[in-house]
């Protein structure tokens, strides 16, 4: 079994560029021992640099990487004792289960017995223990980033990285093996930083969450807080889905169709701006006049969810949606007319648009 | 209506065999008659004599003919190991770290496939010339131009190999644990690629094996200008030599074959292992 190795992670000021473009533009991120760190944002933000900068395949252009207090920034990728799970499936074709997850080990010099046992250990911590003697090509893609994670995880390294790894495999697969990770990550007690597009992924299984635009960390924090309480109009709308209601700010909160909100943002000056509101914050009411009013629509569509159900209402000018429980969406089918109300949470504001 | 749908498929496959009988038999009568009539040539007795190895039993005793085969043997060998240790690490570098020269190095590995031979022989003639002079006049020399010679069937091959693997993550994945660049290429690379470092090894033998043009005009005497110049003394031995260098050659090609015929067995029980794992 891999041994407990939480080791703290500090990122300092990184900086890359590949041209004109920039990728990382003075990135500082410190990840505590045994934390999992996911970055998130969409294509071209720069969190894989960050990832390929700390794992030393790429080269920073500027900054520090500091693994557990040592200074890694001059040291080549083979020399840095991390443990990487690419979003491509990346076992080596040629080898079989074990001998990929041994292959780390062999590097280290560890004689082929206890390699062997060692990888049979690690296979089993990813439930694949009997999978050890076929190659890659006879397993699902699934079972091949199990055998990845095993294998990064085999060499007792100081910090986990994931590059996507989950991107490639469907829902239901993904799902699981996202789980899987976690409780592996847990179970070792590695510091990990994981990389993804995925929202839904970052917010389900990290400590915390960054996201990350043009290069900088636009918003760290834990999943709730990300969601509920995002920093800037770009976080709230990356991340969940959110309505662009336009309202006016006045006495410190804004008037949205007829409802003062709270807003999360002090000083924002007074004037026309945009709410950026979430579905789950609009509820749909029967009290009140239903002829006519800022908030009385048409339900265009209703989009079944399991549990929860996303309805679309046109009110007019705007469309927007509203999440409910199927229960009570159920009694409001397309065509029908509806009176939203908004709950007085404490909502973003766009200013700028 | 089955029956009658069995009875058509049943036909074209009869059919079908049949084309593929009259196809195999017409491709081996297209090369086994030279190649038997260069054996019944070989074999001939004088005036009314009968048949006799006497020409492929004397091939030993012509020392030029001797020498001139274990030249072209070891330029050969030398041509291949160093075009294989040219190209191999450059395509993986170039594909790693340089991806956009990639286009310039494919245009120069294919350049010599565009210039004849003797138009390289005119190229190269000064260049021999002073290597000769201040170097060696060593016909293992040759090498020199026929690695130039060899590049666009190897870097063709090499292509085709390395196109087929993720050469940037499996490299990065050895990197990560804890692999040097050699261990990166002698472990990961080169065992995914075997086949084509094969094909591109054996296309390489059968090329300088074949080599005429560049060796008479730098009046160099390797395998197949001594073919030529003991076919003006005795055609006989001449013919058998010529045999004997292309039955070599097919050897190879047959070995090739089998080979890659058990690498296609393996992947096909990987599939069925796959499916019959996605089904359970």
């Amino acid at each position: 079994m891999p041994e407990r190795s939480g080791v703290e992670v500090r990122l300092e000021n990184l900086q890359r560029r590949y041209g004109a473009v920039v990728a990382l533009d003075d990135l500082s991120l410190t990840i505590a021992p045994g934390e999992l760190v996911a970055l998130l944002g969409p294509s071209g933000c720069g969190k894989t640099t960050a990832l390929r900068l700390l794992a030393g395949l790429e080269d920073a252009d500027g900054g520090r990487v500091v693994i557990g207090g040592e200074d890694v920034t001059g040291l080549p990728a083979n020399r840095r004792n991390i443990g990487m799970v690419f979003q491509a499936y990346s076992l080596f074709p040629h080898m079989v289960a074990w001998e990929n997850v041994a292959f780390g080990l062999q590097m280290r010099g560890v004689g082929l017995a206890e390699r062997k046992k060692r990888a049979i250990d690690v296979l089993e911590l990813v439930g694949l223990s009997r999978f050890a003697n076929r190659y890659a090509s006879q397993m699902s893609g699934g079972q091949q980033q199990r055998v990845a994670l095993a294998r990064a995880l085999a060499i007792s390294p100081q910090v986990l990285l994931l590059d996507e790894p989950l991107s490639a495999l469907d829902a239901k697969v993904r799902a699981r093996l996202r789980d899987e990770i976690r409780r592996v990550q847990l179970d070792i007690g590695i510091t990990t930083l994981f990389v993804t597009h995925d929202q839904e992924e970052a917010l389900a299984i990290a400590d915390r969450v960054g996201v990350m635009q043009s290069g900088k960390i636009e918003q760290l924090g834990p999943p709730t807080e990300i969601y509920s309480r995002p920093a800037s109009p770009f976080v709230a709308e990356f991340v969940g889905l959110t309505n662009r209601i336009p309202g006016e700010v006045k006495f410190g909160a804004v008037e949205v169709r007829g409802t003062q909100l709270p807003m999360v943002q002090k000083d924002v000056p007074s004037g026309p701006a945009v709410a950026l509101v979430r579905p789950e914050a609009i509820t749909i009411t029967s009290n009140g006049d239903m002829s006519s009013g800022p908030l009385v629509g048409t339900v265009i569509a209703v989009a079944f969810l399991g549990a929860t159900s996303r309805v679309t209402v046109d009110l007019g000018d705007i469309t927007v949606l509203a999440q409910l429980a199927t229960s009570a969406a159920t009694d409001h089918p397309a065509g029908s007319k509806v009176k939203l109300a908004l709950r007085p949470d404490p909502v973003l504001v766009d200013s700028h648009n | 209506m089955a029956a009658v749908r069995r009875g058509v498929q049943g036909t074209r496959r009869l059919k079908l065999q049949v084309f593929r009988i009259i196809v195999f038999v017409a491709a081996g009568l297209f090369f086994l008659v030279p190649i038997g009539a260069m054996v019944e040539f070989s074999t001939r007795g004088v005036g009314d004599q009968p048949r006799t190895l006497a020409a492929w039993q004397s091939i030993g005793t012509y020392p030029d003919l001797v020498a001139a085969i274990t030249a072209s043997l070891e330029l050969a060998a030398i041509t291949t190991i160093a075009m294989l240790v040219l190209l191999v690490p450059t395509m993986v570098w170039v594909r790693l770290k340089l991806p956009r020269l990639n286009p310039i190095i494919e245009f120069i590995c294919l350049l010599p496939l565009t210039i004849p031979a003797i138009v390289l022989v005119v190229g190269l003639f000064p260049i021999y010339n002073w290597m000769g002079t201040n170097f060696s006049d060593s016909i293992l020399t040759l090498s020199i131009a026929y690695v130039v010679l060899v590049l666009p069937y190897a870097y063709r091959s090499l292509e085709a190999g390395l196109a087929s693997i993720d050469v940037k993550t499996l490299t990065e994945a050895a990197r990560s644990l804890g692999a040097g660049w050699f261990t990166v290429m002698w472990r990961i690379i080169v065992p995914n690629i075997s086949s084509a470092i094969l094909n591109s090894a054996f296309l390489s033998v059968a090329l300088v094996l074949g080599e005429y043009t560049i060796a008479n005009n730098l009046l160099y005497n390797n395998l197949q200008v001594e073919i030529a110049m003991l076919g003006r003394a005795n055609a006989g031995v001449s013919i058998a030599v010529a045999v004997a260098s292309l039955l070599f050659a097919f050897v190879v090609l047959v070995l090739l074959s089998f080979f890659n015929r058990g690498r296609g067995r393996l992947q096909l029980v990987e599939l069925q292992q796959v499916m019959r794992t996605e089904r359970g």
